[in-house]
């Protein structure tokens, strides 16, 4: 079966986020009245499995091993079936 | 083990930099340096015929995912059983910049119970934000340990140059004052950035460039053989790397950088 993983990997509250600061402070100067702005990267994954439950602990297990550092970052995963 | 007879393998991928000033600098001081591609060591299978491993400065496979990670998980994908004996055996292992990320997440670095599955640190986005390239000073707060400062005194101050948009260490915050505890109990802080009379930034910027938790520049692991630091030995060797040598009358004919270099072959060569 086809699945579809859309992995969002963000900074963990309380982790300085500078990318998110020098954006947050560009947007007010540009006028929004904007309070904050957190960045955080998306990976969306084409991948293979047998179940949406092998489909969803695959792509915990790809955050574990490569795309999130547990020092810093958190990670939400949403896995849907390709049609 | 002779002078002349240690090998030195300098690792490289696409976007390593700094690998021909880092084989340069062990050749200068008499022992065998190559700079190889890591597909080149899997081929050969031969990474075990050298005695230290270095993994050079840049930004490997173009610091996509997070600095370093990339050229780790590849790196223990090909070459993991290697690294594994290597590490057993004592082998040294340096990591110059990138080469400290790559250390951190693989989890060779700290290591607190050995090489981790998972890394127990970040080398992350420099705070103030932006990518930092001048001199710094350092100064060695390891007790004996590091096989790569045992040639330099506790508390000396080094100059040396940093370059880099990723270099702010961190433990998880939830557990930083353990894990400092342990870094110092163990004696595996090594590097710490400081002013040029040895007074620890304190977080202050611009003396701590990239807001590294407890000014931390560089650490070793529990047995002092892998040792990963932020700024360049390999670019404070010569004289004529120093950024004020054109103001000065007379020079020193080595930067600081040598006694990291020095310090690794002196213990190399005291090991029977």
């Amino acid at each position: 079966m086809k699945y579809r993983a859309k992995i969002e990997v963000s900074l963990k509250p309380g982790h300085s986020d500078p990318e998110g600061e020098t954006a947050s402070r560009l947007l007010k100067e540009l006028g929004y009245a904007v309070n904050a702005v957190n960045v955080s990267k998306v990976y969306t994954i084409l991948l293979e499995a047998q179940t949406l439950g092998e489909a969803k602990a695959k792509a915990e297990d790809m955050c574990k091993r490569l795309l999130a550092n547990p020092t810093k970052d958190n990670y939400t995963i949403a896995v849907e079936e390709q049609k | 083990m002779r002078r002349e007879e240690i090998k030195v393998c300098v690792m490289r991928v696409g976007g390593t930099n700094c690998d021909a000033e880092t084989k340069r600098a062990f050749q200068e001081l008499g022992v065998q340096a190559e700079v190889l591609h890591v597909n080149e060591l899997v081929k050969q299978g031969n990474l075990l015929d050298y005695n230290v491993l270095v993994f050079p400065g840049g930004f490997s496979f173009g610091d996509y995912v997070r600095s370093g990670v990339i050229f780790a998980r590849s790196l223990s994908v090909k070459l993991g059983k290697e690294i594994d004996t290597f590490v057993d055996e004592g082998r040294p292992i340096l990591g110059i910049c990138n080469g400290f990320q790559i250390l951190v997440e693989y989890g060779l670095l700290p290591g607190f119970e050995g090489t981790s599955a998972y890394p127990e640190a970040t080398l992350t986005t420099n705070v103030p934000q932006g990518f930092k390239c001048q001199w710094i000073r350092l100064k060695n707060e390891n007790k004996g340990k590091c096989a790569f400062t045992s040639k330099i005194p506790a508390g000396k101050v080094l100059r040396m140059p940093i370059a880099h948009g990723e270099g702010r260490f961190l433990f998880p915050v939830e557990k930083e004052q353990q894990m400092l505890q342990k870094l110092v109990d163990n004696d595996m802080m090594v590097f710490r950035y400081c002013d040029e009379n040895g007074n620890v930034a304190d977080g202050k910027y611009p003396t701590n460039p990239n807001g590294a938790f407890h000014d931390i520049a560089g650490i070793c692991n529990r047995e002092g053989t892998i040792f990963g630091l932020m700024p360049h030995p390999e670019r404070a060797m010569y004289w004529w790397q120093q950024p004020d040598w054109t103001r000065q009358k007379q020079m020193a004919q080595y930067g600081d950088g040598k006694l990291v270099f020095e310090s690794l072959i002196d213990h190399l060569t005291k090991k029977i």
